[in-house]
């Protein structure tokens, strides 16, 4: 494999890491906040998900590097600008509507992008996408489940579901963004073209959204930047608080 | 003149039968089950908060594992005596609302702070380890719903309590801070833990009937003493020091003789003035009026799902 090919997976690899442990870690937020315990549990369950695919990407992505540094280098050693997560899934937790219609958003996409993974090249990559397309089979049942009862539900929950819809609708363009980097990794089966899902993700959110008598947000803006470090304000407060332990014991072990 | 109903529960409880929900029991049987399963229920609930506290700030993505898995089981095990309870003929949400409103009590050690990452370790330690030895007294109790449930929640308990210990051992041999840190942790939670098992039997408002009834097996002060010396050897173990100056093994009794306990501050965090008492509350209140809205959204949903197929039907 090529330096620059190495680089890249390298590259992709750690993104995916930091997709997983920033929605991981706004999901583990609703920890005993949830609007009633069996809540409690299910999101307790799909944060641990995701803080496992972290470690899955991160121990991949350390092992690429071979320079000495495992998984928790990469989680709590890396500042905001390092860090190349999707923007939507950095965002606050917000109310239920918003964690719901977020969640949404992701396990469409995870829906569709994990199963190109699992044919990736790469053994490791694809690995790691047989294990996550059963949890993401879950996800997508439960907040496909909560949009439909928060459309139907109530005036008030109704609205919410729209609010929240319209407020993320413009975080979701940069889901389907490809690179230089992704186009490589793309181009030689290794990583997911994700230029292609854009139109299956659309027709899959619209059913479900419609189902829940909500409507679609028209396209009228997109906000970009989580590939290359140019992040919301959120995400700095996030690594700040998951980071001050990690960092006040530099070189300990846990 | 003894009902032959009464005979027959008393003999049941003798033979060491079970008694099932739809057996008859007398009122008293029935109110102090349901005031001690509800009771750690709500432990179980309020103890997810200072555990909780610290999953956004677990220091490797492997604690963070271990630390939400925990907490998630705490809340199984919330839902699982919530449903023993109900058996006896009394909703959660009545029960969640004695909770909220003080009538019902969870346990004090949950009205201390979590301070420190170490406090995270310290509670696996020595608040389950403490759950534990009563929980295993408690497999055997006469309510055939909670002992079932107590076989089942202190499996999970021993897991919690060595993934607490391994947490703490990881500080304690490793830098002077982490270290600091560990000795930290125990010095403030040791005591409470101790406080876990309640006032001494002499002090102890339920206790009698509850050892009649078998719903108790073994008394306050036993377990308390269980637990103080299986304790000992695993501080040592620990390189950490003892927080009970005292400490020290009686070969007559073959236990260790230790300090008394400060009463005025177990009555005080019991009577509702411990340091996070009102907080815990608090929080599950708003937890539960912000949820409101979605718990009112699932309502409407389902009714309009069922006028929708009677309308099919019809």
């Amino acid at each position: 494999m090529s330096d620059q090919m190495k680089n890249a997976l390298l590259e992709y690899t750690t993104r995916l890491g930091d997709d997983a442990v920033v929605l991981g870690h706004r999901i583990s937020e609703w920890v005993s906040y949830g609007p009633f315990l069996e809540e409690d549990i299910a999101y307790g369950n799909v944060a641990l998900d995701y803080i496992g695919r972290a470690r899955m990407f991160y121990t991949y992505a350390a092992e690429l590097a071979d320079d000495g540094r495992d998984e928790d280098d990469f989680a709590y050693m890396r500042n905001d600008r390092e860090y190349h997560n999707l923007l939507l899934l950095e965002l606050p937790k917000g109310d239920f509507a918003y964690s719901q219609v977020r969640q949404l958003f992701a396990d469409v996409y995870y829906t569709l992008m994990l199963p190109q993974l699992l044919q990736s090249k790469d053994e490791r990559l694809a690995a790691i996408a047989a294990k996550a397309i059963k949890e993401t089979k879950y996800h997508l049942r439960r907040s496909r489940d909560w949009v439909l009862r928060l459309g139907e539900g109530t005036d008030e929950s109704h609205r919410r579901a729209q609010k929240a819809l319209d407020q993320l609708w413009g975080y979701t363009h940069e889901l389907f963004d490809m690179d230089e980097t992704e186009q490589l990794l793309a181009d030689a089966d290794i990583g997911v073209d994700v230029s292609k899902l854009r139109d299956d993700w659309l027709a899959m959110v619209t059913e479900i959204v419609t189902n829940a008598t909500l409507s679609v947000p028209e396209d009228s803006w997109a906000v970009r930047g989580g590939r290359i470090g140019y992040h919301t304000e959120n995400l700095g407060h996030m690594l700040t608080e998951m980071q001050i332990v990690h960092r006040s014991h530099p070189g300990c072990k846990w | 003149m003894t009902i032959p109903q009464e005979e027959n529960f008393m003999r049941k409880i003798s033979a060491e039968e079970k008694i099932e929900p739809k057996d008859w029991m007398p009122a008293a049987y029935r109110k102090n089950l349901i005031r001690q399963i509800s009771q750690h229920a709500h432990s179980e609930i309020i103890g997810m908060q200072p555990e909780g506290n610290w999953i956004t700030r677990a220091p490797s993505l492997r604690r963070k594992a271990v630390l939400l898995s925990k907490v998630q089981d705490e809340a199984g095990h919330g839902l699982y005596l919530y449903s023993a309870c109900e058996t006896l003929g009394i909703s959660r949400s009545e029960m969640i609302e004695q909770l909220q409103t003080g009538a019902a009590k969870y346990s004090s050690i949950f009205n201390y702070p979590t301070l420190t990452w170490a406090d995270v370790g310290a509670i696996g330690w020595l608040v389950d380890g403490a759950a534990i030895v009563n929980q295993v007294s408690l497999q055997r109790t006469s309510y055939g719903p909670y002992a079932r449930g107590m076989i089942r929640i202190c499996k999970e308990e021993s897991f919690h309590q060595r993934q607490g210990y391994e947490a703490m051992l990881a500080l304690a041999k490793g830098s002077e801070g982490q270290k600091a840190m560990a000795q930290d942790a125990l010095d403030r939670f040791y005591w409470p833990a101790l406080m876990m098992f309640g006032p001494h039997d002499s002090d102890s408002a339920h206790s009698q009937k509850s050892m009649e009834w078998k719903i108790k097996r073994e008394t306050n002060d036993d377990l308390r003493q269980k637990f103080i010396d299986q304790t000992v050897q695993q501080i040592e173990v620990l390189g950490l020091e003892h927080p009970d100056k005292d400490i020290k093994w009686n070969e007559e009794r073959g236990h260790y003789d230790s300090s008394d306990l400060n009463w005025d501050e177990f009555w005080s965090v019991i009577n509702g003035n411990g340091h996070c008492n009102r907080q815990r509350i608090e929080h599950h209140v708003a937890a539960h009026e912000e949820g409101e809205w979605v718990r009112d959204a699932i309502t409407a949903y389902n009714e309009k799902k069922r006028a929708k197929k009677a309308q099919h039907a019809a």
